[in-house]
């Protein structure tokens, strides 16, 4: 999941891929603001057919927390 | 037979609210609000006597010189606003009197930031029936007065103006529009104002300010806007390279870039002016619009793409020709 995960952020957030690790932080890290992170959540909700409240974006502020939200959502790995 | 927009007007209150004069309010900076909405300054009505019919009226005179026809040759008129002075009369029936529009018949409607394309929409069907020829279209509001000056969240995106349009039946104009609503999302961005209450409901009347879900609101727009724009392109055969501009509603640059991304098409075919007036709700369209009309940008024969969104949820696109 990693890699595409990778690939979505870099897309979404215009940085280098190889610069993302399941440590980034979306803000600190990787530069996103709060209107970045929807267009992530977006691109995430089309990649892997899920739903991802506003509530529930507070609590994820790594790549790594995402990553485990999505599996717990029953996103295949 | 199609609709035509003939003339344009706009209206801004002269009083000038810049980032840096709200950051003296409310927990902001300038650096914060134009990153993330583009908003560099809005004007409002502030102190002024100034309104929603005010500005209303002054749009529309200016849309009526630009047509080059007189008031009474207008069959319609439509106003479409969130922020009436009064519940009523309706402000467009004050505009029917300050201008002297006798023959017409005025009404308002609500449908937020969506209001001015349904008000066209609406136009476009009474035309093509046959029943009305010449139509007065404004979109107008004074949302400085709905904002709640401590949420530092909303009251820094909104602003106060007013743009109209003459629009007459025509062989060539609007060739599709689509306009569309979602009630089951209505709470993600609403103004309850003042509730209606008295000793009937044994309830003291509630003031509301403007309340947004940014997140949701964002995420429908950037899915929307798209999709109803290459709805109207579908229906009309035309192809999205063909489009000149694409005239957004102004609600957020970030909004109008990332449409612009999605329909990958550059960003220059989507003018802008929320840097300078912000959102203006049912007004931006007709602003914006009155601006590159006035400005020689619009030449006969250009392919427009107008679309707004907004509360409701309310969405509509119109695919026409200049």
């Amino acid at each position: 999941m990693l890699e595409k995960m990778k690939e979505i952020i870099a897309e979404q957030l215009s940085v280098d891929a190889d610069t993302v690790t399941e440590a980034s932080s979306f803000k600190e890290d990787l530069g996103a603001d709060s209107l970045d992170l929807f267009e992530l959540v977006m691109a995430l909700e089309d990649e892997y057919s899920v739903e991802i409240p506003a509530e529930d974006l507070q609590s994820l502020t790594t790549v790594g927390q995402v990553m485990d939200y999505l599996k717990a959502k029953g996103v295949e790995a | 037979m199609t609709s035509k927009i003939i003339g344009t007007g706009s209206y801004l209150p002269e009083q000038i609210v810049t980032n840096d004069d709200l950051a003296s309010i409310v927990e902001t900076s300038d650096e914060w609000i134009s990153s993330r909405t583009g908003i560099r300054s809005r004007r409002i009505t502030g102190n002024t006597d100034i309104d929603t019919t005010y500005m209303s009226i002054a749009a529309s005179e200016q849309a009526l010189k630009n047509a080059g026809i007189s008031a009474e040759e207008i069959d319609l008129i439509i106003l479409a606003t969130s922020s009436s002075d009064h519940c009523f009369p309706a402000g467009s029936c004050e505009v029917q009197a300050a201008i002297g529009a006798v023959n017409a018949v005025a009404y308002d409607i609500s449908a937020a930031c969506s209001g001015f394309i349904f008000a066209m929409h609406t136009v476009q069907a009474f035309i093509k029936a046959g029943i009305y020829k010449t139509a007065l279209v404004i979109g107008a509001e004074t949302l400085s007065k709905l904002m709640n000056w401590e949420d530092r969240s909303t009251c820094v995106l909104f602003g106060d103006g007013a743009g109209a349009a003459v629009i007459r039946a025509d062989d060539s104009g609007v060739l599709e529009m689509v306009i569309g609503s979602d009630g089951v999302k209505a709470p993600v961005l609403s103004c309850m104002a003042r509730t209606n209450e008295n000793f009937l409901t044994g309830k003291q009347p509630e003031l509301g300010y403007t309340y947004m879900n940014g997140q949701e609101v964002f995420k429908f727009a950037v899915k929307k806007v798209p999709e109803c724009i290459n709805q109207v392109l579908l229906q009309a055969g035309t192809g999205v390279d063909e489009v000149d501009y694409f005239i957004l509603h102004q609600a957020n640059a970030r909004i109008v870039e990332s449409v612009a991304k999605r329909l990958k098409q550059p960003i220059e075919k989507f003018p802008m002016n929320i840097d300078r007036y912000g959102n203006t709700s049912a007004a931006t369209i007709p602003i914006l619009l009155d601006e590159m009309n006035r400005e020689g940008e619009l030449k006969q024969g250009s392919r427009l793409v107008l679309a707004g969104f907004g509360a409701g949820l309310t969405w509509g696109a119109a695919l026409l020709e200049w």
